[in-house]
């Protein structure tokens, strides 16, 4: 029992449950499914989809802070790569072909690739602090979206393109699938492989790292490279979903909420060990918290508010410093600065 | 660590200045060299090109100074008040006749107004209003009223479901909190269909203007709510997204849910003549032909009133098929 408290997941799987519960509370069929024109439809299913782009650019954030950086420009990455799609698509002769609209995705991403290098070139080589140098992707970047949409909100009207962000596959959503595929992607290759451990080696001290022989500098890179391409996927999920690019409202301040999916998950801003799991949870939280505030009927004015609420009150109950001046004298014992359980995702 | 840290600083602001430069291009589209003889002369600032609905607000002042003959002096603020402030200096340097300006924010103004008036030159606010007690700072504003735009929404409601008696569930997707237009909206909505007990809101929150946040908004109001007769979104793009999620759930937009937006931009008029929104109140940015008659008025020294309103209609899906091809944003 105290090891199931002690899981680093406990506590945010609790409020997961229990902003789950409370909706029912509210709506009745809340966790209804039910098959709509051939495709799952019901609330949780919407959580499962609108969860996606937070998910993907969560996962990113996830192996950059793994490494002690952080990456403040995916937010833009995700508008220039829904422009970029957008833009090209809107010069297809046939926009409901599958293959030029899966080369204009391709060249969307790689663009993302690019902007990723960018990133960590100027951290890995240049030496730049990762705040400052993403910064700098994350104001200009916005700007080069504009600059593609030329201001405006573009809209582009391609079946295959729409698959990606409003579409099912077997009567599950598309975006889901891509995040599930991107989960499982970066779990094995991070739990599978000796990648992990020199991803929270490179966190922990890169100059011990590199003297320890490892290639400090190409890992730091190589996150930075994944978290602009999964944003990039992210962007490509989030204007798809409406079939236009909104240069302005794209990723806007999707970076901070990819931080606190990251922290709720249990991973340390210091850098080190992480979890791939607890990233995922955070983003499905936000997600929820964003549907229920909706469903609840919490009035405009007192949103974010509510929000705010529920991820102290999580902050607290993972804090065990403050679980133990609070429950201490009632617990089974629990010692403050207890030990937290070794996870793998 | 510090060079580092200026090189990257600084190659963040030739990134910026690069970027910000392009935006700049629109700035020399003025008249011709000085204009000679009795020409009015206009000293514009705009706020930005943040959106198509500005682009066409620009667009329209341009093109109806150029066909009423009065020499523009058009300069883009880039949405920041240092920047407006400093034009409208530059302005009275150059004694235009007459001075033009989108505010960027509310507050600040008093001191380079008053550098104004005591150069004799009239000023003009468009399309934002200043919050300074004093208003004989400015001649006249001209701009929008959006309670008016949100009892025009209300209006059309009351008499859609004139002689019906049963309740009647209306959801609202509400712009960026905080923000004017959606307070406004909001509010003459709601002192229009307060009259009558059958309308009742049973849920409102904000899509934050955008089209994204409208679907998921409106998905979840979807699933939520179980029964929904009218949607009220306080601009097009809202309306467009949440046209989406309804489709999704199976129903149709228009007939099953029936939709009001405000603006009219081009994408929203579409929807309209195809029948998937059902009234559209016009927020327009084509002010400027009413903009260069108070300049010339107030120029001839003739008494203009404080408040000026855009002219403004509303569309039914009939009208917008015909005003559709003559769209301009």
């Amino acid at each position: 029992m105290t090891n199931l408290v002690r899981h680093r997941l406990f506590w945010p799987t609790v409020v997961l449950v229990v902003l789950l519960v409370s909706n029912l509370i509210f709506s009745d069929n809340f966790f209804r499914i039910t098959l709509q024109d051939g495709h799952l439809y019901g609330s949780l299913i919407d959580i499962l989809r609108r969860s996606a782009p937070l998910v993907l650019v969560a996962l990113g954030m996830t192996l950059v802070i793994s490494t002690g950086g952080i990456d403040l420009s995916v937010g833009s990455v995700m508008a220039i790569s829904g422009a970029l799609a957008c833009l090209l698509i809107g010069d297809l002769s046939n926009p409901d072909a599958v293959g030029p609209v899966l080369l204009v995705i391709g060249a969307a991403i790689a663009l993302c690739l690019v902007f990723g290098l960018w990133n960590g070139f100027l951290v890995a080589v240049l030496g730049i602090q990762p705040i400052i140098a993403t910064l700098i992707l994350m104001v200009a970047g916005r700007g080069v979206a504009q600059l593609i949409t030329d201001g405006q909100i573009l809209n582009v009207h391609s079946a295959p393109y729409r698959v990606i962000g409003a579409g099912y596959f077997l009567g599950v959503p598309v975006s889901f699938l891509i995040a599930a595929v991107a989960v499982g992607l970066t779990v094995a290759l991070t739990r599978r492989t000796a990648l992990g451990l020199l991803l929270e080696s490179v966190g922990g001290s890169p100059t011990a790292s590199r003297l320890a022989g490892i290639r400090a500098r190409r890992i730091t890179i190589m996150v930075y490279v994944f978290a602009a391409a999964f944003a990039g996927v992210a962007g490509l999920i989030y204007s798809s979903d409406v079939s236009s690019a909104d240069s302005n409202a794209a990723g806007n301040l999707i970076e901070l909420n990819a931080i606190l999916a990251v922290v709720l998950g249990g991973t340390a801003l210091t850098g080190g060990r992480f979890s791939i799991a607890g990233s995922v949870l955070g983003a499905v939280i936000i997600t929820t918290l964003d549907i229920t505030a909706v469903s609840v009927g919490v009035p405009v004015e007192t949103t974010l508010l509510f929000k705010a609420v529920v991820v102290i009150i999580l902050c607290l109950a993972q804090s065990a410093t403050f679980r133990a001046k609070v429950f201490g004298r009632f617990g089974s014992g629990s010692r403050s600065g207890s030990p937290r359980a070794e996870v793998a995702a | 660590m510090l060079r580092r840290l200026s090189i990257a600083v600084a190659g963040g602001l030739l990134l910026a200045s690069a970027v910000a430069g392009c935006g700049d291009s629109s700035d020399s589209g003025s008249g011709d060299g000085g204009g000679g003889g009795d020409k009015i002369t206009l000293g514009f600032s705009q706020v930005g090109a943040e959106s198509g609905w500005r682009t066409a607000n620009t667009k329209s002042i341009q093109e109806s100074a150029q066909s009423s003959g009065i020499d523009l002096k058009f300069s883009d603020a880039q949405g920041k008040q240092e920047n407006q402030i400093k034009a409208i200096r530059n302005f009275i340097t150059q004694r235009v006749d007459v001075i033009a300006f989108s505010p960027v924010v509310e507050s600040g103004w008093g001191t380079v107004l008053k550098e104004a008036k005591d150069a004799g030159i009239p000023v003009i606010l468009t399309d934002r209003a200043i919050d300074d007690p004093d208003t004989s700072l400015y001649k006249t504003f001209i701009g929008s009223d959006f309670v008016e735009e949100g009892k025009k929404a209300g209006d059309w409601l009351v008499k859609e479901y004139e002689g019906k008696s049963d309740p009647v569930n209306i959801v609202e997707l509400q712009g960026s909190p905080g923000a004017a237009p959606a307070n406004d909206r909001k509010s003459g909505f709601a002192d229009v269909i307060k009259n009558e007990t059958k309308f009742k809101v049973v849920a409102s929150q904000t899509g934050q203007f955008t089209r994204t946040d409208g679907k998921a908004v409106m998905e979840t109001f979807l699933k939520s709510q179980p029964k929904i007769d009218v949607l009220y979104a306080h601009n097009d793009d809202m309306g467009l997204g949440a046209i989406e999620a309804i489709e999704a759930a199976g129903k149709k937009p228009g007939t099953d849910i029936k939709i009001i937006t405000v603006d009219a931009v081009k994408d929203g008029m579409t929807a309209l003549s195809e029948g998937k929104i059902n009234f559209i109140v016009e927020c327009s940015p084509l002010l400027g032909p009413q903009l260069m008659d108070l300049v010339k008025k107030a120029k001839a020294g003739e008494t203009i009133p404080q408040r000026v309103l855009t002219e403004e209609g509303t569309f039914t899906p009939e009208q917008a098929k015909e005003a559709l091809p003559s769209r301009k944003y």
